[in-house]
């Protein structure tokens, strides 16, 4: 369902992806980890199409659709989904009419009626409860004065709103505690479908015991150093990066 | 920035269409036979002439001001027509009565006066150019007593209430523009709400320049008596001319005891070309007066139009626990220059005012917010809260904050907040990873930045609202 080929991209004047190959198909979780600036939530960023990223070189199809020559609602149209690190907030802006703006335009996207206010109640109903989050979330500011949790809980909710096909987080562990990590992933997994596909970007290997990938592969430097399954991840909470990394592959 | 900020704010001038309608106009110029002139026209008593002469040799005296941060080439006052009326000028008893070209240009600004009457219960008194042209609801509001005619009709039927609030405000001294206005002044709206009665509709005034260079100086003056409520909706538009026309209008307020007063107006008279040729010059003195305790005066705008905005509506607050409010969102773009604001004056004691003012700036629009909170040695236990929000797009545009303060009492307490931002690449980008389009999230963004605002405007006022912004606020708002 995704494929990627020699994925390259660069940030200003920094080569960050040089060159990602990787294959996702429908029912799977894979996980991406490494180091800092290893380019893992780059990854994500590029495959949602932040405009602050160039692609220089290589391919992303999803579907068969040339991922990379689409702008980011029709992406996110084509069933594409990032939960940021750092949600964005939207003053004045409340956060039922976003999601349910967004909601539509997924829906007009596909040819579907719009729903009104008040249907679109009704089906936040059991969204909300799938993280734990109170109705009165749904009155105030796209993520003004959100603590962290409710921030990524926040993701969580816009994730169970549009159901995408292939879910991007990116960094979702950043910054939870215990409990809310245990929230955000059950959201997660609540959502798993046959037809739908994750990617969990993440440094450490603490979201995995609740969001168990298929498989698990390390980047360094902008490429993938290794791939494996779920085993990979808990060596590396053992044994660290370092082993992986080729510090002079860098300047290369 | 992208290309839909650009398209946004970019969009041509909808309302840039010239009605053909015979007007009958008087020669450029003015001195005191045009005065002798406009006020013979309208068949006016003897002591409204006298305080239009009053007030054009106080004129004469006067110097136009030039403290405000716009720049505009000299205005030639001599060469501006101070009068034009649609002919036939007959007394219109009904709506049916209007000329139909007049009717169709109402309904290409989408305010057919039939339809409003019957679906939006509005009451709507349309100003084209100087004349009243029609008023609907009359009889309704008959019945309880309101007046709302034109100013004309109200010097000949109410000259009791004309005389007694006319300068009451504003003086005829008042200033450049409010003089030049005190004695030209060809028409506009007047109300009156007596004692305990809530008026049950938005009554409303289209005003709309049409003839080529003419200066439109119309004068508005509201009464509310005591313990009545009124809510007024004030639209403007006009047609594109190359040549910039003159704007010069005075409102007054006046609140009496526990009375209410919320003045609305959306203004989006044509601005100019890209190239800044053209545009209206808006010099409006717009001013109210709680003159009574627990009075309230609000003040909404939302300022989209003219190449040139000189806007401060004020409140005098001489009523104990009166209170004044003024939400304002203006928007520049291209060439436009905005200098507006608002004067609160706490005379009484206990009362409060409240300025909410969001700028926004585009191209290369200036756009500047002046505002002074006054608190007069009485205001005992005045208070005043400001804040100031300024919205650039793009990078070649300006805004400014003027505030200035006056405090002689020492129990008064004022709060000012300000603050500038950008519209953010990665707000943008956030909503469009959701599927939003790139348009729909800048407009949300700026929809969301007005919220304060938008939120005072009655509802027929915030759809023409989010028109004229070009944005979605349907439940952003509220």
């Amino acid at each position: 369902m995704l494929e990627i080929k020699d994925l390259q991209a660069k940030a200003g004047d920094r080569d960050i992806l040089r060159g990602i190959t990787l294959t996702v198909e429908p029912g799977e979780v894979h996980a991406i980890m490494g180091p800092n600036g290893s380019g893992k939530s780059t990854l994500a960023q590029v495959l949602a199409g932040n405009p602050a990223y160039e692609v220089t070189g290589g391919s992303a199809t999803f579907d068969g659709k040339d991922l990379l020559a689409l702008p980011p609602e029709e992406r996110a149209q084509a069933g594409v989904f990032l939960a940021f690190q750092y949600p964005v907030e939207i003053p004045g802006v409340s956060n039922a009419y976003f999601l349910r703006t967004a909601f539509n335009a997924l829906r007009q996207a596909r040819g579907e009626d719009e729903v009104d206010p008040l249907e679109f109640l009704d089906y936040m109903e059991q969204k909300l409860e799938l993280v734990d989050m109170d109705a009165e979330m749904l009155s105030r500011s796209v993520n003004m004065g959100f603590s962290g949790g409710e921030k990524k809980r926040n993701e969580i909710l816009q994730m169970a709103v549009l159901e995408p096909r292939l879910a991007l987080l990116d960094e979702t562990d950043s910054g939870l505690d215990i409990d809310a990590l245990r929230i955000v992933a059950n959201g997660v997994n609540a959502l798993k479908r046959p037809d739908n596909a994750t990617i969990v970007v993440t440094h450490y290997q603490r979201l995995l015991n609740y969001i168990v990938p298929d498989y698990v592969h390390v980047l360094a430097h902008g490429r993938i150093v290794k791939s494996g399954d779920k085993s990979l991840a808990l060596e590396l909470e053992a044994k660290g990066y370092d082993w992986l990394v080729e510090p002079h592959e860098a300047l290369a | 920035m992208g290309g839909s900020i650009e398209t946004l704010v970019n969009r041509e001038y909808q309302y840039g269409f010239v009605t053909d309608i015979d007007a009958e106009t008087i020669p450029r110029g003015l001195d005191e036979n045009t005065i002798r002139l406009i006020s013979a026209k309208k068949n006016e008593p003897k002591w409204l002439l006298d305080w239009r002469l009053k007030a054009y040799a106080r004129w004469t005296t006067m110097r136009e001001p030039h403290w405000s941060n716009v720049k505009y080439a000299p205005i030639d006052y001599q060469n501006v027509i101070y009068f034009s009326a649609p002919k036939p000028k007959k007394a219109l008893g009904s709506l049916d009565e209007v000329d139909p070209k007049l009717r169709e240009m109402y309904n290409k600004l989408g305010i057919s006066l039939d339809e409003q009457k019957r679906l939006n219960n509005v009451a709507v008194d349309v100003v084209m150019d100087s004349v009243s042209v029609g008023t609907s609801f009359k009889a309704e509001l008959n019945k309880l007593g309101i007046i709302f005619c034109s100013f004309g009709d109200a010097v000949r039927e109410h000259p009791e209430l004309v005389q007694k609030y006319l300068g009451s405000v504003v003086p005829h001294s008042d200033n450049f523009f409010a003089a030049l206005n005190s004695a030209v002044f060809s028409d506009g709206s007047f109300v009156y709400v007596p004692k305990g009665v809530r008026c049950p509709m938005e009554l409303s005034t289209y005003f709309r320049i049409n003839a080529e260079g003419t200066g439109q100086f119309e004068r508005t003056l509201i009464i509310a008596d005591e313990g009545a409520y009124v809510s007024y909706l004030e639209g403007c538009t006009a047609p594109r001319r190359d040549t910039n026309q003159l704007h010069a209008a005075v409102v007054e307020l006046v609140a009496l005891k526990d009375a209410t007063i919320k003045y609305s107006t959306v203004q989006n008279w044509y601005a100019g070309d890209e190239n800044g040729e053209g545009g209206i010059y808006n010099f409006v003195t717009k001013r109210g007066k709680c003159a009574g305790e627990n009075a309230k005066i609000s003040w909404t705008q939302v300022e989209t139009g003219s190449a040139i905005t000189w806007k401060y509506p004020s409140v005098i607050l001489q009523g104990d626990n009166s209170v004044g409010e003024f939400y304002s969102v203006a928007v520049v773009n291209n060439h436009q220059q905005a200098d507006t604001g608002t004067k609160m004056t706490h005379i009484g004691r206990n009362t409060r005012s409240t300025i909410v003012s969001k700028g926004i700036s585009a191209g290369q629009g200036n756009n500047s917010y002046r505002g002074q909170v006054k608190m007069m040695p009485k205001a005992a236990n005045a208070r005043n809260y400001t804040q100031c929000d300024s919205m650039l797009i793009g990078n070649r545009c300006g805004a400014h904050t003027f505030p200035y303060i006056e405090v002689q009492n020492p129990t008064a307490t004022l709060e000012h907040e300000a603050s500038t931002s950008k519209i953010g690449e990665d707000q943008i980008f956030y909503l469009t990873q959701r599927g939003i389009s790139r348009e729909n999230a800048v407009s949300m963004i700026v929809a969301g930045f007005c919220k304060d605002v938008f939120k005072e405007l009655p509802m027929e006022f915030a759809l023409e609202a989010q028109q004229l912004l070009g944005i979605t606020l349907e439940g952003s708002v509220g």
